[in-house]
């Protein structure tokens, strides 16, 4: 395989072949936990790590799989590498684990992991398909930390614990004092899911643009 | 019985699995092209998820919760099995989905081509983990979580219905070419969400 190929596996996914904004999977997740860009970096990671190995193990295991039962094998791999993931969360991030509450246990019907099995690991090699998955779960990491960013930061004016808008936006910063900084105050609407819909919808509006292939013409 | 009421209109409306907790969005994008198609899923997932949430309930409090074996031996009494929860929960609703393709197949073969690969895809729809997950965090009974299963299956119906008779109409509108298709879904979505939250006061 040449040295081409393998960056556009791991480069595809970012943008021309996001799994958010043109493969439409893995959307649900990607609205429920962006609230916060601490918890879109942390199912970042935990997604990419799911997507990864499960993608290396079904490509090792794909000539020995019946294909009639291949669904209930893909879902058993799958499951197991998002119990180990929610266990290690529950030990090490406690708080955290609990913020994210049902959506850990949800990455098992991210559709994104399923999809990637379907569509790439049942048909290629296991370094190309662990390629794969790291590549589609930081298109999808890369999508959610966009959204993350902008609903947190309009949302509470804080990013991280550090605040940019409104009074407490002091930190003897000068330039946090005046204008817009000083003005601005929280959008209620971005802190809702509600509002990841439309960042959502926006940011699909201006990768088309960009890009006249991926416009649908029906 | 008005308890039951209540839970049916709460999973139904106010707390929309789709419209407020965007659970099940990749299948309620991709297959509302048409209302023909958007009622068969709907139906589809009504079903499946009126029969694995009691399912996984009984599952759950026979086999899986602390002290539930105890009567194999008594070193049981304080042994949990939740952490197999999750790959229980989802072999169960696997078994379901597999039966409701066979029911459609054998009965409604123009259905099952028109719906394709997102029948089998039910079984990762997160509507159906995320109704046994709420139902376990929510601690209902039995009655309850059978109630709760059905309810949030209509909310789903009923969304993927109105997104689809939307998306049949737009097409005739000038929607500016790249926002066509998947963009105004998104939009649209947002916009049924929006107007879904002003249930959300309302105390049951």
């Amino acid at each position: 395989m040449s040295e081409v190929n393998t960056k556009k596996l791991l480069t595809d996914p970012l943008d021309d072949n996001n799994p958010i904004t043109v493969q439409v999977l893995g959307v649900c997740s990607a609205l429920a936990v962006s609230g916060s860009l601490k918890n879109a970096l942390v199912m970042a990671v935990a997604v990419t790590f799911v997507t990864a190995f499960s993608n290396l193990t079904i490509s090792l295991l794909r000539n020995y799989i019946p294909s009639r039962i291949r669904m209930i094998v893909q879902l058993v791999v799958i499951a197991f590498l998002v119990t180990l993931v929610s266990i290690s969360l529950k030990a090490f991030l406690f708080d955290l684990s609990k913020e994210l509450s049902v959506y850990v246990g949800l990455i098992i019907t991210n559709c994104i992991i399923m999809g990637r099995l379907e569509a790439f690991a049942i048909g290629n090699k296991p370094v190309d398909s662990f390629l794969d998955g790291v590549g589609n779960g930081i298109g999808y990491g890369l999508i959610l930390v966009i959204v993350g960013f902008i609903r947190e930061l309009f949302g509470t004016g804080a990013l991280l614990g550090f605040t940019f808008f409104g009074e407490e936006a002091r930190h003897g910063i000068e330039f946090l004092k005046h204008g817009f900084f000083n003005d601005f105050f929280h959008n209620g609407l971005m802190v809702l899911p509600i509002s990841s819909i439309f960042i959502l919808g926006i940011l699909i509006w201006i990768q088309r643009s960009r890009n006249a292939e991926l416009i649908d013409i029906s | 019985m008005s308890d039951l009421i209540n839970i049916f209109v709460k999973a139904a409306f106010v707390e929309n699995m789709v419209l407020i907790y965007f659970l099940g969005m990749c299948s309620y994008l991709a297959v509302s092209k048409t209302i023909k198609t958007a009622v068969g899923l709907g139906a589809a997932v009504i079903f499946v998820l009126a029969i694995t949430a009691p399912v996984n309930w009984i599952i759950r409090e026979t086999l899986l919760v602390e002290g539930a074996l105890s009567w194999i031996s008594p070193a049981l009494a304080d042994q949990s099995f939740e952490f197999l929860g999750l790959i229980i929960y989802i072999g169960v609703i696997a078994a379901m989905v597999q039966l409701v393709e066979m029911v459609i197949e054998k009965f409604s073969p123009a259905l099952y081509m028109s719906l394709g690969i997102f029948l089998p895809l039910i079984t990762v729809n997160c509507a159906i983990l995320g109704g046994t997950l709420f139902m376990i965090a929510k601690e209902y009974s039995l009655a309850e979580s059978t109630v709760f299963g059905i309810g949030s299956g209509f909310g789903f119906f009923l969304a993927i219905v109105a997104l689809a008779a939307i998306r049949e109409k737009i097409k005739y509108s000038a929607v500016p070419a790249p926002l066509r298709g998947l963009g105004m879904a998104f939009i649209i979505t947002g916009l049924m969400g929006l107007a879904f939250m002003g249930l959300m006061g309302i105390k049951l």
